[in-house]
Formats: structure tokens, sequence, C-alpha cells
């Protein structure tokens, strides 16, 4: 069977699997559509979290990115899973005990505010949806790259599934399948991991072979690809920092305070049935997380070395052009290696100096989608690895779009517009809400906005700097109050977005950039992705001090707090 | 009795408190200091092929995260239930 058919089925099983658990789990009620009964075991939740999680750009962009800025790459696997300790100890238990639907409905009762509700729905909006477009972009982009159908084509099958479950399942019906897509994406990753690794070192596991030494020599494989790196005139690969040690600091940070605020990470920790199961199911999702987080930093170290050895197999000594393998070939024709012969020889020079360098464009995210073909491993892996990077996308869409629909339907239709409506029409309007928030993602993913591109790390710059600070205050402080968060929110969201768009234009249109005399990371070197953390301290500092110039919150939300810092009676506040 | 109640609140928040404050320095230590500040100091050691400081940059902190999570959630469960505030 050739790899195309052999994808298709692969990829179809994967969707058939979807839309069954989706009839399975269809939604009954409001409880199931927004946090699916409350009934999830914490473990059964934790793989829903690390899938929800990890998206596209996780499953096959971190690797190629800690590929190329070797050292400099910790910031993602750090910041991206640091974040669930602050999760789990700060917001997730608390959350949890108050026992509502969505994350803006929390600020809402705690800041005895419509307004404060209402801001947190914006940023809530803003970060999910700048968040889904890059989802919905790698469904496209993974559907033309295995199976080589159109980008649009990739896109409306996607958009399909997802209706199809999310729609019908709501909560319920995304948290199984999940489950089904973190099997799927997780051994799509580690499969072609662990033959790699028993083709390097000649141990199973990535993680201990990326600390072994190559096979049949006394060499350590990290020495080796550190020798072989700067050679060529690359940075030292397990040195290589990116930036100053501060902007490393701060962007680490950013990332796992961004973690701890994405409203679509929060509420699934809504689903759990006890607040101690809130804390147990943050530490399952991040043994699920860190399989792969802890696989990647070996994927990208082994395949740079892969590239390099391909490329120059002996010190000075190229590869010849018309020998190169297969693999080579197959990502010349998608664009993601272009080779260029400058001097004519036939040989690749491969080098970190413009001018000679031949290898004129790697794609980083070459360091996984060729890596089945790199180890030589069968055609079912390939398949599987297809199979995977559409479950990472479409995981992590149906949660933001789960978090975008009922922030519309539980916060603004019944929180604000029309309070009146009965279960069952909130559960139709939910459905409804979910299906536009698909169709607004399918005209985003259609009309990549300019910013597309910066989308992802924008998206936890805002939930850094508006909804992390002012959860936070909500359960350790006492003393903030509405006039303080709202003016925290506000400050936060609006200078993280003012620095960014400083740099990088307005909405990200280059030509409005206002950086003026003033030079690029003119604030202590700091680079406006890792500008979230300076955001979210703005807020803290803010809404301190507005609360303490205003009234003290009234009596009953000091009880409110006392009561959700305690555990007991979770029970009896879930039925609102 | 209400006393007692809120009094028996306030042991339970402080120790969780405490016991928040110890895991998150620690939190902080394996990635912050580790992993970014110490970075190079620590890579002129060695376990195997791995330079300490990239170990914890790229491996060891996220163990530690695990392990931290775990070690919160257990201790936590037996501060419920000492305070007789489990749900």
């Amino acid at each position: 069977m050739d790899l195309q058919t052999l994808t298709f089925l692969v990829v179809g099983a994967t969707f058939a699997l979807y839309i069954g658990i989706a009839f399975w789990a269809k939604a009954g009620s409001t409880s199931d559509f927004y946090i699916a009964g409350g009934g999830v075991h914490p473990v059964a939740n934790g793989m829903a979290t690390a899938a929800d999680w990890m998206s596209a750009a996780s499953f096959i962009s971190m690797a190629g990115l800690i590929a190329f800025f070797g050292y400099g790459g910790s910031v993602f696997l750090m910041g991206w899973t640091g974040g669930y300790v602050l999760l789990a100890m700060l917001l997730a238990p608390y959350l949890r005990k108050h026992g509502k639907f969505t994350v803006p409905e929390f600020i809402g009762d705690r800041y005895y505010s419509r307004t404060a509700r209402a801001v947190a729905v914006v940023c809530l909006i803003v970060a999910s949806v700048t968040y889904v477009i890059g989802q919905m972009k790698g469904v496209g982009v993974a559907f033309s790259r295995f199976l080589e159908t159109s980008y649009e084509f990739g896109l409306v099958v996607g958009m399909g599934i997802v209706f199809v479950y999310a729609v019908v399942g709501g909560m319920k019906g995304i948290t199984y399948t999940q489950i089904a897509q973190y099997c799927v994406l997780i051994c799509a990753y580690t499969i072609p991991a662990i033959f790699i690794s028993l083709n390097l070192t000649g141990n199973p596991f990535p993680q201990l072979g990326l600390g072994s030494t190559l096979s049949g020599t006394d060499t350590y494989l990290l020495d080796r690809l550190d020798q072989v790196v700067t050679e060529l005139g690359f940075a030292e690969y397990t040195t290589s920092a990116r930036l100053s040690t501060l902007n490393t600091f701060v962007y680490t940070l950013s990332l796992m305070i961004g973690t701890a605020g994405l409203p679509h990470v929060i509420i699934r920790f809504f689903t759990v049935p006890k607040v101690s199961d809130a804390r147990t199911s943050a530490g399952w999702a991040l043994v699920f997380i860190t399989i792969l987080y802890t696989t990647a930093p070996a994927v990208a170290a082994m395949a740079r070395l892969n590239l390099h050895q391909t490329i120059e197999p002996q010190p000075g000594q190229y590869l010849e052009y018309e020998k190169r393998p297969s693999w080579f070939k197959k990502w010349e024709t998608t664009g993601l290696l272009v080779f260029e012969d400058k001097n004519n020889d036939g040989f690749i020079n491969y080098s970190a100096d413009k001018t000679t360098n031949e290898m004129v464009t790697v794609d980083r995210d070459i360091m996984v989608l060729a890596n089945p073909e790199i180890a030589r491993l069968p055609n079912w892996v390939i398949a599987l690895v297809a199979a995977g990077g559409l479950a990472a996308a479409l995981s992590t869409a149906a949660g933001l779009l789960l978090a975008i629909a009922s922030a519309i339907s539980h916060d603004l239709i019944k929180g604000m517009i029309n309070p009146g409506i009965g279960e069952k029409q909130e559960l139709m309007a939910s459905r409804i809400s979910m299906a536009g928030a698909i169709l607004l993602a399918g005209y985003l993913g259609f009309n990549p906005p300019d910013f597309a591109a910066g989308t992802v790390a924008l998206a936890f710059g805002l939930a850094a700097s508006s909804i992390f600070p002012v959860l936070m205050m909500g359960i350790f402080s006492k003393r903030v109050n509405k006039e303080g968060a709202i003016a925290g929110m506000v400050a936060g969201i609006s200078i993280t977005l003012l620095y960014v768009f400083q740099h990088t234009g307005i909405m990200f249109i280059e030509s409005t950039s206002y950086l003026g005399s003033m030079k690029p990371n003119w604030f202590f070197g700091i680079e406006p992705n890792a500008f979230g953390a300076v955001g979210a301290l703005v807020n803290f500092a803010v809404a301190f001090g507005v609360s303490m110039a205003t009234q003290e919150p009234p009596e009953e939300i000091k009880e409110l707090v006392e009561h959700i810092r305690v555990p007991a009676g979770a029970s009896q506040a879930q039925n609102h | 009795m209400a006393n007692n109640n809120s009094q028996n609140h306030h042991e339970y928040w402080r120790a969780n408190l405490k016991l928040m404050a110890i895991l998150l320095v620690i939190w902080f230590v394996i990635s912050y200091l580790c992993g970014i500040v110490f970075v190079d100091a620590l890579n002129s050691i060695r376990i195997g092929g791995y330079k300490l400081g990239f170990w914890f940059a790229q491996q060891g902190s996220m163990y530690g995260f695990v392990v931290l999570i775990f070690i919160y959630a257990k201790l936590m469960k037996k501060l419920d239930q000492k305070h007789n505030l489990h749900d």
C-alpha cells in the first residue's frame, strides 16, 4: 500500500473514532455542555488537559525551535510546564471550589461587578481567538503536508470534525475525544523518538539517550553535537543563549503565568468531582505533558545531529547533491528544505556564514516532520505522525472554542443580556455560540490576518497580563475590590498590547509600528513576546493601588473568599 | 463555635500558605536559578553526557515540577483531613 493511501486510512480511522465518541458522549444539560457534568476522573481529566494544552505548535514546531536555538529553546520547555505548578497551587483548587462554569463568572462573583465580568469576557475572547487562529492554520497545514490536499480542503474537514463533536457533545464530547487524541499524539511523537534514540545511542529512552554516548564510541551525543555545529560556525548547542539572561528569565515567567491564566486550560479543572481532585489532576496533566516535553529536546538534538551528519559525513567533506537521501528530495518539493549551489561544485556546503551557506532554507518544522523518514521507519509510522499532528491541533482548537462559546452563552447571554432564559434555551444558545465560534475560527483560518504568526505568543502575553493576576488576587487577597480588579485588568492588557504593537505595528501591520527613536526591546532588553510578565506586574500594582484608595469589598465578599479557600462544602456549591 | 470555626480556617490557611511558599521556592530554584541564572556555573558539573545546567533547563526542572505538584496534592489532602475541611 502506498504511503498516501495508508495516511488517509490512519487519519480517517482516528476521525471516525472522534465522531463515534461524540455521539456516545452527547451533552444533555448545560452542566454537561460546560463542565462535562463535573464527573471526570482526575487522571482522565489530566490526559484531556494535556491534549487540550499541547497544540500544533508543541507537536510540530517546538522540537525544531529547540534544535536551532539549543539551550536557548529551554524557555519553551520550562515556560510551558512550570505554569502547572502555579495552576495547581494558586488557582485550580479554589476556582473548582467556587463551582461555576466559566472564568469570567468567577471574576464577576468575586468582584461583585458585571463590568468586571464583561472586561474578563473581552480579555478571554481576545486571548482565545488569537490562539485559535494558529490552531486552524495548523489543521490546514497538516493536511496539506501529509495528505497533499489543498490547505482549504484540510481546513473544511477539520472544521467539520470539530463541529460534530463540539456542538453535539460540548465539554463532555470534547473531554473524551481529547483523551483519544492524547493517545494518538503521544504515540506519534514517542515512537519515532524511541527508534532514533536506539539508532544513535542504543538507549530506547530518548530522555536517557540524550545524555548517553553514541553507539560504538566513547563520545557523548551532546559533545559530538557541540563539536559538529561549532565547526560549521554555529553557536555551541548546549550553551547558546537567546538574548540576555534577564530576557530568558522574564520570557520563561511570562509563559508560565500565561499558561496558568489561559481560560481553556483553567475550565478543564471545573470538570473533576472534588477540590482535592483538581490538585492531583493538575499533577497528572503535567505527567502527560512532560512525557512529550522531555522527549522533545532529545528529538531536537538527535534530529539536528542527523541532519548535520547527513550533509557533512566527515569534517570538511560535504555530501554530494546528487547523492542526497530520498527524504531530502521529498521535503525539497515542499519548500521546507532549499539548496542553492552557490559555488557550483555539486556539494552541499552548510555553514553559519550566510554568504557561503548553500542550505538556504532549513525549516525548523522539518525536525519533527521528517524524523520517521530520517530514521528509516516504516510507512505506518509516518501516517501516525500525520494523525498525531492533526490530533494536537484539533484538541486544542476544540478546547479554545468551548472557552469562547461558554463565555458568550453563559457570561454574555445568560449572565447579562437575558438572565431569564431556562436551561433548555441556554443549552441551545451554547450550541449556537459554539457553531458561531467554529465559523469565525474557520473564517480566520481561510483569511489569516497578517499577524497570524505572532498570535500564539501574544495569547500568552494577554492571559498573563490580564487574567492570571485578577484570579490570584481574588483568592489570596480580601482587600482587592472591583475598582482595583477592573483597573488592573485594563492596565495590564493595555500596556502589554502597547509594547507589542510598538514593535510590530498596530494589529501587526508593520508600517504602523511607532517605535520612533527608541531601540527595539528598549525596556531592559525584553522582547515583546516576553512582556506578559511585566504586564502582570503592572496589573498587580495598579489593582493594589486603586483598591487601597477605594472602599473595601463588602462583608459577603470576604465570606466568599473564606469559603473558596477551604475544600469543605464543594458539592453544595456546585448546584447553583 | 463560630469563633472556633474561623480559628480553624485561619490555621488551615496559614499552613497552606507556608507549604505553598516552601514548594514555590523549590520551583524557583530548579527552574530560574539552576536553569537560567546559574546555568553557566552548573554547566561545569557533568552527569553522563549532560552538562548539569543544561540538564536542569531541558529535563530536570520538568521532572521537579511534576514531583512538586504531587507532594502538594498529597500534603494538602492530609491537611484537609486534619482540619476536617475535606470535601
